[in-house]
């Protein structure tokens, strides 16, 4: 079962929202709907599952009802109908109880402007989640200290919140969020409010602590550059309509429609597209044992020039041309060990290509994709640069 | 043209309270007089140098040596003038008045920012209390609790007690949604939100408020007076009504001086609550 759960979602405004209800479920649309009975749409059917710690995306600009989507799933903001399981439980007219249990224990939100106490110091700031559930002074400063040097805000613990930068503010903001321990974070629009630098910074910050602590991230923003950065999958919101959940390479390679194919349209993708999306099997690998004359006859086979070298484990151990190997044969050697050229370009598989593309230019053989423990995974070569960059525009153009 | 007799319903309705809730007025006296001597009392047991010496230093602590030595200086012109005890009287009216209208202004202010409908009833009323002159309601609180200070102490805290409730309802209406967010989204009951949220951030503005609170107070000792009251207004009075210039002009002094001391004190009690946030 997933983390959370949204089920037929609605949030409509206005007066009367259930008698405007079984109208938008007919498929009315906005502008009908405003004017027969003055209500305006804020969700219509939404449905997504997020998993256990991955980091959710919703992504659209503005008034596409992402803010509302965030805030109906700690029910800042009342849903008009549906449901949402956080752990297997409706939270969608619970009782009130159950409603504060819910916010205290297992969801925490970040927001845009900070939302900071400003009459609090940094640790009151953060312990405020716990104070309120009436965890003892020396606990939940304790706590408040730990989260703070989480986020590399120790030695500010004692200052107010108005004499640090935007960017700390955030991190006090983060730190606050993560000191109830939750396993769920809502992000709305976390980063939007800071400089590009910055906003940079705590990004990689954000993944550098999710791959520690592995919470359950849904995180809204309008820049989709950030959204294909951090997120696991992305949902795209328009008019309160989820229009398309996916990976960002699911988003990028196959839009749903226009609307994401134009959000879509400036994307750099050499920023979003990894290695391990461009890489392919490498055409033949040869094994240490192997002698020269099974490499030679392997590249001759594919037609390839160069020929990877890896042992049993398929670890890599090098490269091996086939010059090399004609002048070795001449020599007289049999043994691969010989001619090996273990200087070699490798990467690993979440390398943006936009990193690559300057080794890609340099190097004469493909490029080696490897794991953790240099086990070949696939290889490279120069073109699939290229045409992972161009992608569909490259597609389009046939 | 039919003339609405306005006035006599009025009159009949005073009439009824005055028959059937007048044991209710009774108590009411008999427990804000209480307040009113036992501030009274406490005031007049201090030694004049030794309230002279504590004003100043708490002026002191509060803003500055500057504020210190004006509340000395100010205060020491009224003993010297022989109106200490006048003042004290004064002081009495003004601190009680003040405090029921706190009491009561306060909780009020709260419950209009939590709850529209409670705004849209409370408005008007305010409205009516602060701009009906206040010697109108003089009349109606000698009726129901005689002459003295008990009727001046009422008709202060209807003129004084509108701004506290105004500035407490505007301070936690101002307090930013993005802040009383978190606090719900952390999982704060509404009284936790109301204590550690709220109340602390619309604290400079409900000081405001008090501060209103108490120099309207002050506005009203000499009308007080006309009904009984003691203190520098019944010296301002008499000076008036006895054609004696001087004895008017310094009750009216000790007045301004008293005026001016308390408004700085309680101005800087409400800076320091904003220079704790943005320092």
């Amino acid at each position: 079962m997933a983390k959370v759960t949204v089920k037929s979602l609605y949030k409509i405004y206005g007066p009367r929202p259930q008698k405007a209800l079984p109208l938008v479920k007919q498929g009315i649309s906005k502008e009908e709907l405003l004017k027969k009975t003055g209500n305006g749409i804020g969700i219509n059917d939404a449905n997504f599952d997020v998993e256990e710690g991955e980091i959710f995306v919703v992504m659209g600009l503005s008034g596409s009802g992402k803010s509302t989507l965030i805030r109906c799933l700690n029910r800042l903001i009342e849903p008009t109908a549906g449901e949402i399981y956080i752990d297997d439980q409706n939270i969608v007219g619970c009782s009130d109880e159950v409603l504060l249990q819910v916010r205290r224990k297992k969801i925490a939100m970040v927001f845009q402007h900070f939302a900071l106490f400003p009459h609090r110091t940094v640790a009151e700031n953060v312990a405020y989640g716990l104070e309120v559930q009436k965890v003892p002074p020396t606990e939940r400063i304790k706590k408040a200290y730990e989260a703070l040097e989480m986020v590399g805000l120790s030695g500010y613990e004692e200052s107010f919140p108005s004499e640090l930068s935007g960017g700390m503010q955030q991190r006090v903001g983060l730190a606050r969020a993560l000191a109830t321990e939750a396993d769920i974070l809502l992000m709305d629009e976390a980063f939007s409010a800071l400089d590009p630098l910055i906003r940079t910074e705590m990004q990689d910050e954000l993944i550098a602590l999710q791959e520690r602590m592995k919470k359950t991230i849904i995180f809204i923003t309008h820049d989709l550059d950030e959204a294909l950065k951090i997120g696991d999958r992305i949902a795209i919101m328009k008019e309160g309509v989820v229009v398309q959940i996916g990976t960002p390479e699911e988003i990028l390679d196959h839009p749903a429609d226009d609307y994401v194919r134009a959000f879509i349209k400036d994307v750099n993708r050499a920023k979003v597209l990894t290695a391990s999306a461009v890489m392919k099997k490498p055409d033949g690998i040869v094994t240490l044992k192997d002698g020269i004359r099974v490499a030679m006859r392997k590249m001759e086979e594919v037609g390839i020039s160069s020929i990877f070298v890896v042992d049993k484990a398929r670890i890599l151990q090098g490269i091996v041309t086939i010059d090399d190997a004609i002048d070795a044969l001449k020599r007289g050697e049999t043994s691969l060990q010989a001619i090996i050229n273990k200087e070699i370009e490798t990467t690993d598989g979440d390398t943006p290509l936009l990193d690559l593309m300057p080794t890609a230019i340099k190097t004469k053989y493909p490029i080696a994709v490897i794991n953790e423990s240099n086990r070949l995974l696939g290889i490279i070569v120069r073109v699939s640069v290229l045409a992972g960059i161009l992608g569909e525009e490259a597609e389009s153009n046939d | 043209m039919i003339r609405l007799p306005l006035g006599e319903y009025f009159e009949a309705f005073i009439d009824l309270l005055k028959d059937n809730f007048d044991p209710f007025f009774k108590g009411m006296k008999k427990g804000v007089l209480a307040i009113i001597d036992h501030i009274e009392d406490f005031l007049h047991f201090i030694p004049w140098w030794l309230l002279i010496i504590l004003v100043a230093v708490l002026a002191w602590r509060l803003s500055g040596k500057k504020l210190g030595i004006l509340s000395a200086v100010g205060l020491y012109i009224i003993y010297s003038i022989d109106l200490w005890s006048e003042m004290i009287d004064t002081l009495s009216l003004v601190f009680s008045a003040t405090f029921l209208a706190l009491v009561i202004g306060i909780p009020l202010g709260i419950w209009m920012a939590k709850n529209d409908m409670t705004e849209r009833i409370v408005k008007p009323i305010l409205d009516f209390m602060q701009t009906m002159p206040a010697f109108v309601y003089l009349i109606p609180s000698v009726i129901f609790f005689g002459l003295g200070k008990m009727p001046g102490a009422i008709a202060t805290i209807i003129f004084a007690m509108p701004p506290v409730v105004r500035l407490t309802n505007l301070g936690i209406r101002q307090v930013p949604e993005d802040v009383v967010e978190a606090a719900t989204s952390f999982g704060s009951t509404s009284g936790q939100m109301l204590l550690k949220v709220q109340i602390p951030l619309a604290m400079p503005t409900i000081l405001a408020g008090v501060n209103q609170t108490i120099m309207l107070s002050l506005s009203m000792v000499v009308i007080s007076a006309m009904i009984g009251a003691r203190g520098l207004g019944e010296v301002v009075l008499s000076g008036v009504t006895q054609m004696q210039i001087g004895d008017g002009f310094e009750g009216g002094i000790a007045v301004v001086i008293l005026a001016i001391v308390l408004d700085r004190i309680t101005q800087a009690v409400g800076t320091r609550t904003n220079a704790k946030k943005t320092s």
